[in-house]
């Protein structure tokens, strides 16, 4: 939902420039795998607030829970248990979700005018009264967030608490998190919390541990500390280098304009044709001298 | 024109079919580029707004490749490259500059109509493999996403060939006088086949 209409600096399938007359300072939530116990509060105050309820499931055999993210899950912690190193066991735990990338796939992707947006401080939100449910941004996006909803055809993911926000108040699985493992804050804030959380997980041994903001997508108002951020990809499969895929940026980038006008050339090369040219008329003469009724009428 | 010197160029079947992927494509082409370009995105207004676009373009789809499957199956051995087509080919610059005296006489169908015929085809293929891909909610969600993604870029650029060879193919009825008249009462006159299809025109005389 728009609560601020004015902070909204790239809409959707739109070509002219959005307001632009103030700029909110750039927001980011900071996920520290090497501090959460994966005890699923999160998920439970992001289902609190945004009033969502989805089909009770069943257990798979892992702790995932529910299996994938849905309609109603637009937040979900995986599990992964993994040997970094030869023998050492780990669990790797993540909160997945919409990553809020600075170069969103999923609004590059949308042909629907307004159904996504991305407002001043970052945040990329849902706009489902003009989502159309052909489920481009599912193709666009680089971290398999999007989900179409099998009730309404429409699209949904995390909104980072863009209503929260918008009136001061952190993410709702910031506010609950036990464990401190989700801060929130100005990305320039965020980023400074993280360096000091890296290097103390260092000084504990993790000599790879790192931030990250890929910047394949220019930086994401969602990050992780991650302590093996060598291989992001043990985290349940985090890309290691996403970025929006070279065909939707070829058939979203290029093609659109370079289409629409070899598209007016092939007309406007048809009516210069006729300007000069004109048609192909069969002379009279010849209408009559095979015509076997040679009554002359044309 | 008087009907003795009208010579039957396609039957009432034949018209109809092709209209019906005639009306297909205005449909899928509004709605297409709609959602390929936000210039547009205000035909989706002829299918009945953003989301029913999304919901009927598949199906308006099918309607026009079974429609031209169709016509292919029909007039697929009139379109064979073949005789002087090449020779034809090659004065293609005399025929788009209406200089026509000397062009080799070609049969039912100029090369030019031929190669259409056969990238129209090929066009719609490609847009009902790449087409049944992207298709929500019933097939899309089968295939991978690199597939997805594939599959949209392929329909985007067989969508652009298919439209540019489809201008070409209207003005063409317009450009070449008599043509339009064949293809909505199925009858052209024996001076318009003598001299656009000579070859074609001696063959109805036998």
């Amino acid at each position: 939902m728009a609560l601020q209409s004015l902070d909204i600096v790239r809409r959707s399938a739109t070509t002219t420039p959005s307001p632009a007359a103030r700029e909110q300072p750039r927001v980011a939530k900071l996920l520290d795998a090497s501090r959460c116990i994966g005890c699923k509060a999160c998920q439970v105050a992001c289902m609190e607030w945004n009033d969502l309820r989805g089909e009770v499931g069943h257990n798979v055999g892992v702790y995932d829970n529910p299996a994938d993210l849905d309609e109603h899950t637009w937040t979900l912690m995986r599990f992964a248990e993994v040997e970094p190193e030869g023998g050492n066991l780990e669990w790797l735990i993540r909160k997945d979700g919409c990553m809020h990338c600075a170069d969103p796939g999923c609004l590059k992707a949308c042909p629907a005018p307004g159904a996504i947006v991305q407002y001043s401080n970052g945040i990329v939100d849902f706009h489902q009264e003009n989502c159309i449910g052909c489920g481009y941004c599912i193709a666009g996006c680089p971290f398999n967030i999007p989900r179409i909803s099998t009730k309404d055809r429409k699209a949904y993911k995390c909104t980072l608490c863009s209503d929260r926000v918008a009136v001061g108040l952190e993410p709702a699985c910031v506010k609950t998190c036990p464990t401190g493992a989700i801060v929130f804050g100005t990305k320039d804030d965020m980023i400074h919390h993280a360096e000091g959380r890296i290097a103390d997980l260092k000084e504990r041994g993790y000599q790879n541990a790192g931030l990250y903001d890929p910047q394949g997508v220019g930086g994401t108002h969602v990050m992780y500390v991650l302590p093996h951020a060598d291989t992001p990809e043990a985290y349940s499969g985090l890309p290691k280098e996403p970025a929006i895929a070279a065909s939707v940026a070829a058939w979203k980038g290029p093609l659109k304009p370079v289409g629409m006008a070899l598209l007016g050339l092939t007309a406007l090369g048809a009516f210069l044709h006729y300007l000069k040219y004109g048609r192909k008329e069969v002379e009279e003469e010849a209408e009559a001298a095979t015509g076997r009724g040679q009554r002359g009428e044309v | 024109m008087s009907q003795q010197s009208m010579i039957d160029r396609y039957t009432a079947g034949e018209r109809i079919i092709h209209w019906v992927t005639a009306i297909a494509f205005v449909l899928l082409a509004a709605s297409g580029l709609a959602f390929f370009h936000p210039s547009v995105f205000w035909l989706t207004g002829l299918l009945g707004g953003g989301t029913w676009a999304r919901v009927l373009h598949p199906f308006v789809g099918v309607v026009m490749f079974v429609a031209f499957l169709l016509i292919a199956v029909r007039f697929r051995h009139h379109n064979v490259l073949s005789g002087n087509d090449r020779a034809w080919l090659g004065r293609i610059g005399d025929v788009i500059a209406n200089r026509d005296a000397g062009v080799p006489p070609i049969g039912r169908y100029n090369p030019g109509q031929k190669l259409l015929f056969w990238t129209l085809l090929a066009s719609m293929i490609v847009l009902l493999l790449s087409g049944i891909v992207l298709w929500r909610p019933y097939f899309a969600p089968s295939f991978g996403i690199g597939t997805i993604r594939l599959g949209a870029l392929l329909h985007a650029l067989s969508a652009l060939a298919l439209i540019l060879l489809i201008i070409v193919h209207v003005y063409s009825s317009f450009w070449v006088k008599g043509s339009m008249e064949g293809m909505l009462r199925g009858k052209v006159t024996r001076a318009w086949a003598k001299a656009h299809h000579p070859q074609w025109y001696e063959a109805t005389r036998k």
